[in-house]
């Protein structure tokens, strides 16, 4: 990596296998490769976008990149050192590094507890600041996410959608960390709601100096907030870059499908509609590109042969595949 | 919802509870019976001890004894009491050992885990192998007769019942996501035990005391029946029966008046434990109890005249309110909606959660469960029919047949237990005279009509065998195969991934031609709108703020609510950092401000927009807008063209 400023977090071949091992009887259990072989760097003050539809392991990734969960094979570094290390010796300082947002912030929220409790308890536990230094840092934290202080007394259930994300990120945001993963933010909110939330995020990067993990699964919220994007199918990287590059001159054929499908205000959709949309079984993977049986422009190198990340034409621009698309999509 | 409107509308648990009146009746006997047995001591009592060989076996309402003397001559009346107060003594102490060690291990094993759940939950199983009063002879035995003994006993043959229980509900909580986000906020395992799921299985642990304390008395009171609890000259209900089984045929009473007190008691403690689930089961609370009946209730002022829309259109709502009752008061979910659908016309209802879109659409075949909804005012009509009028019958052909739904979430609206073919087969013959081998010919042409490859295969699969998207096409087809008129689909896309919501938006659009079928598009994303609908309703607060022609509406809205909603939904290829988003949220349900509901959030809003009633008045031949000050329609057009 030729980057001008040493990258914030590093995955290098990150794989995660569910199931795997042996029955009492020997047998070997089926395993299904949720991540394979995902690479891929974030710079201090980036924001990366992971864009994937449901099943693609994008979440998993996520898990694994905030160290809630560990790689089979493979690294990831943050800030040079091995997270998965950093994990087992001190998981509370690397919370105080890495925070996460859920998708669904109502089951992020404990039901019994009050937005205070919840809120306290990373400036506590993470930081272990006395009361009044806490009450101080609780007042900053909750005016930076457009709370008002009476709501610090209310229960997660009666606040609205949107406003449960904001506690969520204000909690994310408490303990000051560099790093936030946010998996699915939006996807639960309203649209005139998800725009707030954007905004904030947006925002709060600017103020805290901060550096995103953006998940999601709509192409359109997540090139409004992304410098970069990386497309995910079946478990792999389909295509990394800039966002602008990747929304203009996809170089996958499944980042054009993808293109193709999101739904715009006064845009006709046009895909064909007995295209299956089926992912491959997970416990009986396809031998090459996972995309092929979807794919206009699969041909018998794509069934047999797995493409790897290479470069597609730009800087910082890789794409796995053989025949990538080419020339721009309408949306520019 | 705010909290005020919350503290108002809810009724406390205890509210609840004696709404309940079988619970009450529990709660009263119940009572009576502790209080009684609370203050034996200080009644006016004979010793319960004392034996007076005179006065043996003396029937009840004999003089100074009321409920009459034992085979030793004993006052039955002070030694009921004071065995009642021993046997919930136990009982209540059996309980609580059961339920904390129970807990704890349901607890610690449900979060572990890996081999120390395996290692634990065995351990439990093999305590449950053990017939139960078998174990307890078998406890009681090794440690000697004794009411002491026997309490043990029990407690250790119930821990099981609630280790089972609490381990479940703590499997589930542990894989929440707050569990996780409370690890990242720097709370040790222990903690998140204790302060995170705890609070959660608290009222789970509630339920189930309440619902074995009743068992631990009878069981107390059966190994004292068999000699190995209270020893005498000790009273304990059991040991009362034990006494009175060698004088059952001369003087029935000595075993009759505990057996009486034991039934009172138990069954006193069930009704009162179940009603306390009713009230603390989240699942019961949200209403899984009340029973809705099979259709809204109507419950309208006045017949409103049949609109003058209702003749040629498929579908007229005119005026139409439904309200909710919550608590005493009375909610109003959507006011005044006039909407209309042509021929083979699609119409997409725009609004955001809580808009009253879905309830505008269940209204119309009567799906708002009732209690606590009902239609108010206004009128429906279906091809010229007043649907409110309809009897049940009437409405029971048309729902699946002339009218169809299809819902978000196809996994929750197939049974998962039958196969695709099953349901289809039971939709078919539910409104056509069909023959079985007919009706699944017909269900393998639907397959085939949506586009399901290998449909005959198909028909022999479990909705889980499909994919999301699949699942979503047997629904369409379901909603087909009764040759519908028309089609209520209500965010029919949302649960789908992009690419799938595609094909499903294109495959809707194509049979709508196909099968020349009417289509009411409820759906909270301006971008999937376009893709099918001709005409556009927006809602906010329960009211339509405009309609008119997608395309027209699209491009230069009227209702700057409307401009708000388009311009916040992100457009790919204008990655514009700040987005046009809506400041504030839209008001409560019920609270809508007088004037214009939108107002308090709208840049152009003016004194006269927060007074009064504000109408839906035509904007031109073919759209309508509910405000005083409508945007400019052909400067906006023009700005943006």
């Amino acid at each position: 990596m030729h980057e001008q400023t040493e990258p914030m977090l590093q995955a290098q071949d990150v794989e995660r296998l569910f199931g795997a091992g042996r029955t009492l009887l020997g047998r070997p259990k089926p395993a299904v490769h949720a991540v394979q072989g995902v690479s891929f760097a974030v710079r201090k003050g980036e924001i990366l976008g992971i864009v994937g539809e449901s099943g693609c392991g994008k979440s998993t990734l996520a898990r694994i990149l905030a160290g809630l969960d560990q790689a089979s094979a493979g690294k990831v570094l943050f800030q040079g050192q091995d997270l998965a290390a950093a994990v087992r010796r001190d998981f509370k300082a690397v919370a105080r590094q890495i925070q996460y947002v859920f998708q669904d912030p109502l089951s992020s929220l404990n039901p019994r507890k009050t937005v205070r409790a919840i809120l306290e308890t990373p400036l506590r536990r993470l930081l272990g600041l006395g009361r009044e230094e806490r009450e101080r840092r609780l007042q900053k934290v909750i005016d930076a996410v457009n709370l008002r202080p009476e709501h610090l007394d209310r229960y997660p259930h009666e606040f609205s959608g949107g406003q449960a994300q904001r506690i969520a990120i204000a909690r994310a945001l408490a303990a000051e960390p560099k790093l936030i993963v946010l998996d699915e933010p939006v996807s639960a909110l309203d649209v005139s709601v998800q725009a707030q939330v954007l905004n904030l995020l947006d925002d709060l990067k600017a103020r805290f100096g901060l550096t995103y993990l953006f998940i999601s699964h709509d192409l359109a919220v997540v090139e409004t907030i992304s410098d970069r994007v990386a497309v995910m199918y079946f478990g792999r990287l389909a295509e990394i870059g800039p966002a602008q590059r990747i929304f203009t001159q996809p170089r996958h054929h499944y980042t054009r499908l993808l293109l193709d499908s999101a739904p715009a205000p006064g845009k006709a959709i046009m895909v064909p509609e007995s295209e299956s949309g089926e992912l491959p079984d997970p416990y009986n993977p396809p031998v090459g590109c996972a995309f092929a049986a979807r794919c206009p422009a699969a041909d018998e190198l794509c069934r047999t042969r797995h493409p790897a990340l290479e470069p597609a034409g730009a800087p910082k621009h890789l794409a796995a595949c053989y025949h990538p698309p080419v020339g721009s999509t309408a949306h520019e | 919802m705010s909290s005020s409107a919350a503290s108002q509308g809810r009724v406390s648990a205890l509210g609840l509870l004696l709404n309940n009146r079988l619970a009450t009746a529990g709660l009263v006997v119940l009572v009576t019976i502790l209080l009684l047995a609370l203050i034996a001591p200080l009644l006016p009592l004979l010793d319960p001890n004392a034996t007076s060989p005179a006065n043996r076996l003396l029937p009840p309402l004999s003089d100074g004894h009321l409920l009459g003397t034992d085979a030793l001559g004993r006052d039955l009346l002070s030694r009921l009491l004071h065995g009642a107060r021993v046997s919930i003594a136990v009982g209540v102490s059996a309980t609580l050992i059961a339920a904390f060690f129970g807990s704890l291990i349901g607890l610690l094993s449900g979060y572990a885990r890996g081999w120390a759940d395996s290692l634990m939950m065995r351990g439990i199983d093999m305590l449950m192998a053990f017939p139960y009063i078998l174990l307890a002879l078998a406890i009681v035995a090794v440690l000697g007769p004794g009411l002491i003994n026997a309490l043990y006993a029990i407690a250790l043959i119930n821990i099981p019942f609630f280790a089972r229980n609490i381990r479940g509900v703590t499997l589930g909580l542990a894989r929440r996501e707050f569990i996780d986000a409370a690890r990242l906020s720097g709370k040790s395992r222990a903690a998140i035990l204790f302060t995170e799921i705890l609070p959660n299985v608290l009222p789970i642990i509630v339920i189930t005391m309440s619902t074995t304390i009743g068992w631990m008395i009878l069981e107390t009171a059966g190994l004292s029946f068999l000699g190995l609890g209270a020893q005498p000259p000790q009273a304990d209900l059991g040991s009362m029966l034990g006494d009175g089984r060698s004088v059952l045929f001369n003087a029935p009473h000595v075993a009759i008046i505990p057996g009486v007190l034991i039934f009172l008691l138990v069954m006193s403690i069930n009704l009162l434990g179940d009603g306390i689930r009713d009230v603390l089961d989240p699942r019961l609370k949200s209403g899984a109890l009340a029973r809705p009946m099979a259709r809204t209730a109507v419950e309208r002022e006045s017949v409103p005249e049949k609109p003058a829309t209702a003749k040629d259109a498929v579908l007229s709502l005119s005026g139409l309110r439904t309200a909710f009752g919550l608590g005493q008061r009375q909610i109003e979910a959507i006011s005044g909606i006039d909407l209309h659908i042509g021929r083979q016309e699609c119409l997409g209802l725009v609004g955001e959660s809580g808009s009253g879109k879905s309830i505008t659409a269940m209204s119309i075949m009567g799906l708002v469960p009732t209690p606590p909804g009902r239609i108010v005012g206004g009128s429906i009509y279906f091809q010229g029919e007043d649907l409110l009028e309809a009897n049940d019958r009437r409405i029971r052909e048309l729902r699946g047949g002339p009218v169809s739904h299809v819902f978000q979430d196809p996994l929750t609206t197939l049974h998962p237990l039958f196969t695709v073919g099953d349901q289809l087969v039971e939709a078919i013959r539910a409104h056509q005279p069909l023959r079985r081998p007919q009706a699944e010919k017909k269900a393998e042409e639907l397959l085939e009509l949506v586009r399901i490859p290998n449909p005959r295969r198909r028909l022999q699969a479990y909705p889980h065998e499909l994919s999301g998207g699949m699942r979503q096409r047997v629904c369409i087809a379901m909603a087909l195969a009764n040759d519908a008129e028309l089609i209520i689909a209500d965010e029919p896309t949302t649960a789908l991934d992009v690419t799938v919501q595609a094909q499903i938006l294109m495959l809707m659009n194509k049979l709508r031609h196909e099968k020349e079928t009417s289509i009411l598009f409820i759906t909270h994303d301006f971008g999937v709108i376009s893709a099918l609908s001709d005409r556009v309703a927006v809602m906010y607060a329960g009211q339509i703020v405009e309609s008119g022609p997608t395309k027209e509406v699209l491009e230069s809205p009227a209702h700057p609510y409307t401009r708000k909603l388009i311009d916040c939904v992100p457009v790919l290829g204008q990655g514009d950092r700040q987005l046009d988003a809506i400041e504030g949220g839209p008001p409560a349900t019920g609270e809508r401000p007088p004037g214009c509901a939108f107002a308090p959030r709208c840049a152009f809003a003016r004194d006269a927009c927060k007074r009064g009633e504000i109408a839906l008045q035509p904007l031109d031949a073919e759209r309508e807008v509910r405000c005083l000050f409508p945007l400019d329609v052909k400067r906006e057009a023009l700005v943006h063209a």
